[in-house]
């Protein structure tokens, strides 16, 4: 028998954000990259096609960072003590963007220097020409400093600096405004939080299409399924017209999963864990794709094998 | 078309004799057609009423049950297309699939150790729900040796996959009293497939084969066909090739069982996928089936713990009752580590202490049902709730070295809670539970 599909027309888009700029737009970035747009739920194409598919970050430190997992140390062995080569190597894993995590103190064990992170992130530019997500060590004051410095050093890159929270997005968005960059900005697993944020934001003058918002979604096993649901509530008022909510969001999973016991410890942990490695990056893995189906933009992760499953279940959404 | 509550309260007895658990008749009518209960649940509605209202009272998305010896898997009655409209009800059934050109040692060899996994997640024990069993050989024989095979191990419910009625009618012949799913029926098999579920009570999946038209058509064509034939237990398969299709699938299935009442395609769904990116999708998005198609427990555990992620209560967080817990026989002198009533991060907590074998007191202060983060950005985790939690639960009177520990989000309350409780010494611990057995060997000694 015939049947008509039932199809959803929303009023709203979300809006369509663009990350770095080539040296034609001001910057040195190789190439852009566009996410948003969508006029639908997540890859139901059967509406609308996915205008931008989401793309993939591998985050990076601006040194080697002790308190990650033995196993994602040991995979990023060689390039753990150098930024640049480590996004190169990111690069050639997949990467679509790059995320650069400035850390609190140095190698020195005082705290990071506005210099320091300069440079970290000019010797990041130098070695990779994909767009660049810069976030302070999540210390409000720390974030400000450094922050505001490398957006002075990098004006016009269009970079993303986070994150952006309700204690300091002041100082975040302002500088962002005077060097051509954009934000991220943050609020824990609350749509109305979310909101409230981006409404702070705009007020200030600076136009939405330069904001992305990360949602915060714990880890599976972890409140997942807060993230989850926040996300595709953020995403339906989006579509119903809620100009306030039409960003893009990013997302990450790898931070999140990479701090559960689940994938950070491979002893003591019951057998039925299974195997460690396999386990880990199933981990992270699962979080990233179920935030992908609630409407995630970009992804943030952390072990290259799971950066291929990912782009490979995107290839396939698509 | 669905009748609205008025209508269906007009064919209710009206007594309002309340035996079906709501106040007034007209309750219970609203109920109905919100399709949030059974028209079971009235003893006195007349039989002419209950003819009336069988269209109208039955779910959207009818309930599928795979019985065997001691066990049962149900799914479907899904009322929502997203979580936070109300819930997701029955947690799909995940399956290991066995097939039949494997050995008896192989089968054994898979279907003993899933058929006996067990994860412990949150304080809930977390299982595998059966074994789909296929027929690869295409011989009835071999198809018979394989479910031999997994019943001698295993008393889970099954699958049987083959879409050769005589190969099928081999497999069914060696069970018995169970209700098991057989798969499937398609335009070209599915007389024979009729015969055989009504013979064994069974379930029957509908697959949509080579026929002409969409894959949805094909299937509404057929369910309508079988329905008319007397057999409604039905799952439907559409046999996806990539995520993208199975996604469009899925959510169009639901939207027509739930937005448009439309009973052709009125039933949970069963998926066969591949990789952890589509079974993930697969729970997250409607599956009532979830056939995988190895088992390891690497892969097991996030796929179950998904699963009941995805399917829990959002307008119920998942509590553990605030108080002080004893871990490995705290003494007097011990440190009272101090976290809120969230289960999981309760979980994480509890598991990381007496893993590490060292004795503490953990205060668990009513925050809500909240984390740590998200309850002190709500509010419900200060500085103040802690220091009322110390009275209530008498803290001072089990301890006689008077120290505490607050997770290191929470970092900035120490000023306040030293305010509040000037005779305790409060530390700050670290962010995640993992790092908790390394502080507490390091600075608590």
């Amino acid at each position: 028998m015939p049947i008509e599909i039932p199809v959803d027309k929303w009023p709203g888009t979300v809006r369509a954000v663009t990350l770095g700029a080539t040296a034609a737009q001001g910057g040195t970035r190789s190439r852009t990259v566009t996410v948003g747009g969508e006029k639908s739920m997540p890859f139901l194409k059967f509406e609308t096609p996915m205008p931008n598919p989401p793309v993939v970050a591998i985050e990076i430190r601006d040194r080697r960072p002790e308190d990650w997992s033995q196993l994602l140390l040991k995979t990023w062995e060689s390039v753990a003590d150098d930024p640049a080569a480590w996004a190169k190597a990111a690069e050639a894993a997949g990467a679509d963007l790059i995320v650069l995590a400035l850390s609190t103190t140095g190698r020195d064990g005082q705290p990071t220097t506005p210099e320091a992170a300069v440079a970290s992130v000019k010797a990041v530019l130098q070695a990779t020409g994909l767009p660049l997500i810069v976030f302070g060590p999540g210390q409000a004051e720390l974030d400000n400093t450094l922050l505001v410095a490398v957006a002075e050093a990098t004006k016009g890159e269009r970079l993303v600096l986070g994150i952006c929270e309700d204690k300091n997005y002041r100082t975040i968005v302002a500088t962002a405004m005077a060097n051509e960059h954009l934000v991220s900005a943050r609020t824990p697993m609350d749509v109305n939080l979310a909101k409230q944020l981006n409404i702070l934001i705009s007020d200030m003058g600076f136009p939405l299409d330069r904001v992305l918002m990360d949602p915060t979604t714990g880890a599976l096993g972890y409140g997942i399924e807060y993230g989850f649901s926040a996300m595709e509530r953020l995403r339906l008022a989006a579509l119903q017209g809620d100009s306030m909510t039409q960003l893009p969001m990013i997302v990450t999973p790898g931070f999140e999963a990479w701090k559960a016991k689940e994938s950070k410890v491979g002893e003591g942990v019951p057998s039925s864990w299974g195997d460690w490695l396999e386990r880990a990056i199933n981990w992270e893995t699962v979080t990233a794709i179920t935030l992908l189906e609630s409407g995630a933009d970009i992804l943030v992760l952390r072990h290259p094998e799971s950066v291929k499953r990912l782009k490979t279940a995107i290839a396939e959404l698509q | 078309m669905p009748l609205t509550g008025i209508q269906i309260y007009k064919l209710l007895p009206q007594t309002n004799c309340k035996e079906c658990g709501y106040p007034t008749c007209l309750a219970f009518a609203m109920k109905l057609a919100a399709k949030q209960v059974e028209l079971s649940a009235c003893p006195y509605v007349s039989e002419a009423s209950k003819t009336q209202l069988a269209e109208s009272a039955a779910p959207p998305i009818r309930l599928i049950s795979l019985k065997s010896d001691g066990y049962e898997v149900k799914v479907g009655n899904e009322v929502v297309l997203f979580r936070h409209e109300k819930t997701f009800y029955n947690k799909p059934g995940v399956f290991v699939k066995i097939r039949d050109d494997q050995t008896p040692e192989q089968i054994k060899a898979i279907a003993v150790p899933a058929d006996a996994y067990k994860v412990n997640y949150v304080g809930i024990d977390l299982t595998l729900d059966g074994f789909a069993v296929e027929s690869v050989k295409g011989d009835p024989d071999s198809f018979k040796n394989a479910v031999t095979a997994v019943r001698q191990v295993s008393k889970r419910p099954l699958v049987l996959v083959s879409k050769n009625p005589a190969v099928m009618a081999a497999g069914l012949g060696t069970l018995s009293g169970e209700r098991p799913l057989i798969f499937a029926a398609d335009p070209s098999n599915w007389e024979a497939m009729v015969e055989l579920t009504k013979q064994h009570k069974a379930n029957l999946a509908v697959a949509p084969g080579s026929g002409g038209g969409t894959k949805l058509e094909v299937l509404a064509d057929l369910t309508e066909k079988i329905k008319a034939k007397g057999v409604e237990d039905l799952v439907l398969a559409y046999e996806a090739q990539s995520m993208g299709e199975a996604l469009a699938l899925t959510t169009q299935i639901r939207r027509f069982a739930l937005r448009k009442n439309f009973r052709a395609l009125g039933f949970p769904v069963i998926e066969f996928p591949s990789s952890i990116t589509s079974i993930a999708q697969s729970i997250s998005k409607y599956a009532g089936f979830v056939v995988l198609d190895h088992f390891t427990p690497d892969l097991a555990y996030p796929v179950l713990v998904l699963r009941q992620n995805i399917y829990t209560d959002p307008q119920k967080p998942i509590q553990v009752q605030p108080g002080i817990y004893e871990i490995n026989n705290p003494k007097p002198e011990d440190p009272l580590l101090v976290t809120t009533n969230f289960s999981i991060t309760y979980f994480s907590v509890a598991n990381e202490v007496e893993g590490s074998g060292l004795p503490a007191w953990l205060m668990v202060c009513d925050a809500e049902g909240m984390s740590v983060l998200t309850g002190w950005a709500a509010g419900k985790f200060d500085s103040e709730r802690i220091a009322k939690s110390v009275r209530e639960f008498k803290a001072a009177e089990k301890l006689s070295r008077k120290r505490m520990v607050i997770p290191g989000h929470v970092a900035v309350l120490s000023g306040e809670l030293e305010a509040e409780l000037p005779d305790w010494e409060v530390r700050v611990g670290p962010r995640e539970a993992v790092d908790l057995p390394a502080f507490m060997k390091q600075a608590l000694k």
